[in-house]
């Protein structure tokens, strides 16, 4: 349980949390991106494993995967480039079902473990279907984060957030990922519904785009997970130092709130 | 638009099996989507449950079905093409529905769900246009608002639907990503159902996606087979030797089929072979699939060894698709239906076969299922042989794009 249990440690400590999220295979410089935002102030890393269809991601993160793909990247290799990373801090690979099902579930989950990461995120599974998945990788000592939504029942939320490993992601607003104005109504009422219902640690993400935005959400939970707008600088041509000096913004920003 | 001189006339033949616990069809189906919308999808399955066995709503559909789309739609013998072949061919006409497919008969049935459920605005994916025909016609006919997902090659290749929609007051949004056909529209209409999921209702077109999509669009096209296997009944005194329907996700298909699961008749279904099998330029997801997830369901998919999923080839935009309805990989497996594939050559010779002899213009999609048969009759299909085939739609959007193809030479 190192996810849950280093989240727990920092949460203890006073800190507010904090996830980045990087496409895995998006430049040369991926894994050097990695290192950055982790030595930046990042609580654990959020890779995501690109997927030809993602249907939770908005523009940024299809971009990001699309060009990945077109650079070769696959599941089992950003999985072995993870196991020669080490960031000193927890890793978390995000993709979606399909890859997953086609590696194997007992395949997948031991390579990602056998790789040093600590947990898994799979948009597209939720907890219907998660047995074959979540046995496989319990047994592998990988942590489940599972996602609960602004449309969740009160009744399933309570089984989420039972079910879930490492943290729980509360989705932060109504729809994909992708860059937003201002942070959505849904974000700080999603936050209290977990907190309500349960110790483990709380992460809002989706739409949460700037320091400001980021220390609002946190207000209403443990922390925050960031993407599309790390994401959009790298597409745009950022490199590992531009990523950690945004990563550096949101962990100050967090720190003095 | 409830015409009750007809409404007798439209069969709503008893509920079919509904699918084991969790939309199972023996491993296939699911419910693989984001958490957001579970909870929709909860709502739609207990909808739609209690609408399909409530009298008031079934007489609603009836009567929409008969007063507005024209149902019961025609058994047409097809005696030149019979001649041609050697095989008796009846065809199941619709084609001659309201907006010329069999589409329209899923979409009134989910735009009365719509309404019961409170919500107001309508969203679709559609390839080659006729899903999005249908459901732009229904958001007209019911006062709702409308979204159409189609991908941007699709905008190209049917202009005349694309003007379709826009005139029944449709937003038509035509989507770049990935390979810009069907599989990225429904992608993106997922996308945009992630962000409206309380006001809005995802009309999906064809037996695929999360339960209970799979199940209900069967149960809405089951009036296809009943029709017909009532029709067969009268005209021949008993079931046809082999029925024929294309399958892209494998909504008219199904929807013939599942008259005739329990009888001894032959069932054929005709994925895109596109450029050939052996090309891996095809949407043949039966043939060359494997197991896998999109969309909402574990279903087959044409996928690489990572699992990323290939594009889809196939001279007829509803086919181009990679995958197929779960309840058909199930029905594959278990061996009760023949899934065979044909190029876009032989709809070709099908599109130009059937319109020569009959006078009856196929779209494309089912001008798959003609090509076919012309290609097998006498072969796999025996000579003699009684076949009903499904003419899902009609030819018209097609026109432009198989006159470019081949020119003035449109003689069979």
């Amino acid at each position: 349980m190192r996810l849950e249990a280093h989240l727990r440690a920092r949460r203890a400590e006073g800190r507010r949390l904090l996830v980045p999220y990087v496409t895995g295979g998006l430049g040369a410089a991926w894994c050097d991106v990695v290192r950055a935002v982790a030595d930046a102030g990042a609580d654990a890393v959020e890779v995501g494993i690109p997927f030809s269809d993602p249907v939770m991601d908005g523009r940024t993160i299809q971009e990001a995967s699309q060009r990945a793909l077109e650079l070769g990247a696959t599941p089992l290799g950003i999985v072995d480039a993870l196991a020669r990373l080490d960031p000193g801090i927890p890793l978390v690979v995000m993709t979606y079902y399909n890859p997953v099902l086609r590696a194997g579930h007992v395949r997948f989950a031991s390579r990602l473990a056998q790789a040093g990461v600590d947990g898994a995120i799979v948009p597209d599974l939720p907890l219907d279907e998660l047995d074959g998945w979540a046995d496989a990788a319990d047994a592998a000592g990988l942590e489940t984060v599972l996602l609960a939504a602004p449309t969740t029942p009160e009744d399933r939320l309570r089984a989420i957030c039972e079910r879930a490993r490492g943290f729980v992601y509360g989705v932060a607003l109504l729809g994909v990922t992708g860059e937003r104005d201002r942070l959505a109504a849904e974000a700080t009422e999603m936050g209290r519904r977990c907190k309500a219902v349960t110790d483990r640690p709380v992460l809002l993400g989706v739409g949460i785009s700037t320091p400001a935005q980021a220390v609002e959400a946190a207000g209403a939970a443990d922390g925050v997970i960031v993407g599309s707008a790390l994401v959009r600088r790298l597409l745009d041509g950022g490199g590992p130092d531009d990523a950690a000096s945004f990563v550096a913004e949101l962990r100050d920003a967090l720190d003095r709130a | 638009m409830d015409d009750p001189s007809r409404r007798a006339g439209v069969v709503l033949g008893p509920p079919g099996p509904e699918p084991a616990p969790r939309g199972r069809f023996a491993g296939f189906g699911g419910r693989f989507v984001p958490e957001t919308l579970v909870a929709a999808l909860d709502e739609l399955e207990r909808e739609f449950r209690a609408a399909w066995v409530d009298d008031a709503f079934r007489a609603e559909l009836a009567g929409l079905l008969a007063g507005y789309a024209g149902r019961p739609t025609p058994l047409t013998e097809c005696r030149r093409l019979s001649d041609r072949l050697g095989v008796r061919v009846l065809l199941k006409r619709e084609d001659l529905t309201h907006t010329g497919s069999h589409k329209i008969n899923n979409v009134l049935g989910q735009a009365l769900l719509t309404r019961r459920m409170g919500k107001r605005r309508l969203i679709a994916e559609t390839g080659a246009g006729q899903h999005g025909v249908a459901t732009a016609t229904a958001a007209a006919l019911f006062g709702f608002e409308c979204t159409v997902f189609m991908g941007a090659v699709d905008v190209e290749r049917q202009a005349l639907n694309v003007f379709r929609m826009r005139l029944l007051g449709a937003r038509v949004v035509a989507v770049e990503g990935g390979s810009a056909t069907l599989k990225d529209a429904i992608n993106e209409a997922m996308r945009d159902w992630v962000a409206t999921v309380t006001d809005t209702h995802y009309c999906i077109g064809s037996v695929v996606g999360p339960h209970p999509y799979p199940w209900m669009v069967r149960e809405l096209q089951r009036v296809v087979g009943d029709e017909a296997r009532g029709q067969c009944a009268a005209l021949l005194g008993g079931d046809p030797d082999v029925v024929v329907a294309c399958v892209g996700g494998g909504s008219n298909a199904i929807g013939t089929f599942s008259a005739f699961l329990e009888t001894p008749t032959r069932l054929v279904g005709v994925e895109a072979a596109g450029l050939g099998l052996e090309t891996g330029r095809h949407g043949a997801s039966v043939a060359r699939g494997v197991p896998g997830v999109l969309h909402g369901a574990r279903s087959l998919y044409l996928q690489d060894e990572h699992g990323q999923i290939r594009e889809a080839h196939s001279i007829s935009a509803g086919l181009d698709y990679p995958g197929v309805g779960p309840e058909h990989a199930a029905l594959a497996a278990a061996g009760r239906v023949e899934y065979v594939a044909a190029t876009d050559e032989d709809a070709l010779a099908g599109f130009r076969l059937l319109s020569a002899t009959e006078g009856i213009v196929p779209a494309l999609e089912a001008a798959h299922a003609i090509g076919w048969l012309a290609r097998e009759a006498g072969g796999a299909v025996p000579a003699g042989a009684t076949v009903l085939v499904t003419l899902s739609g009609r030819g018209d959007k097609d026109a432009a794009q198989v006159a470019e193809r081949v020119g003035d030479g449109v003689a069979p």
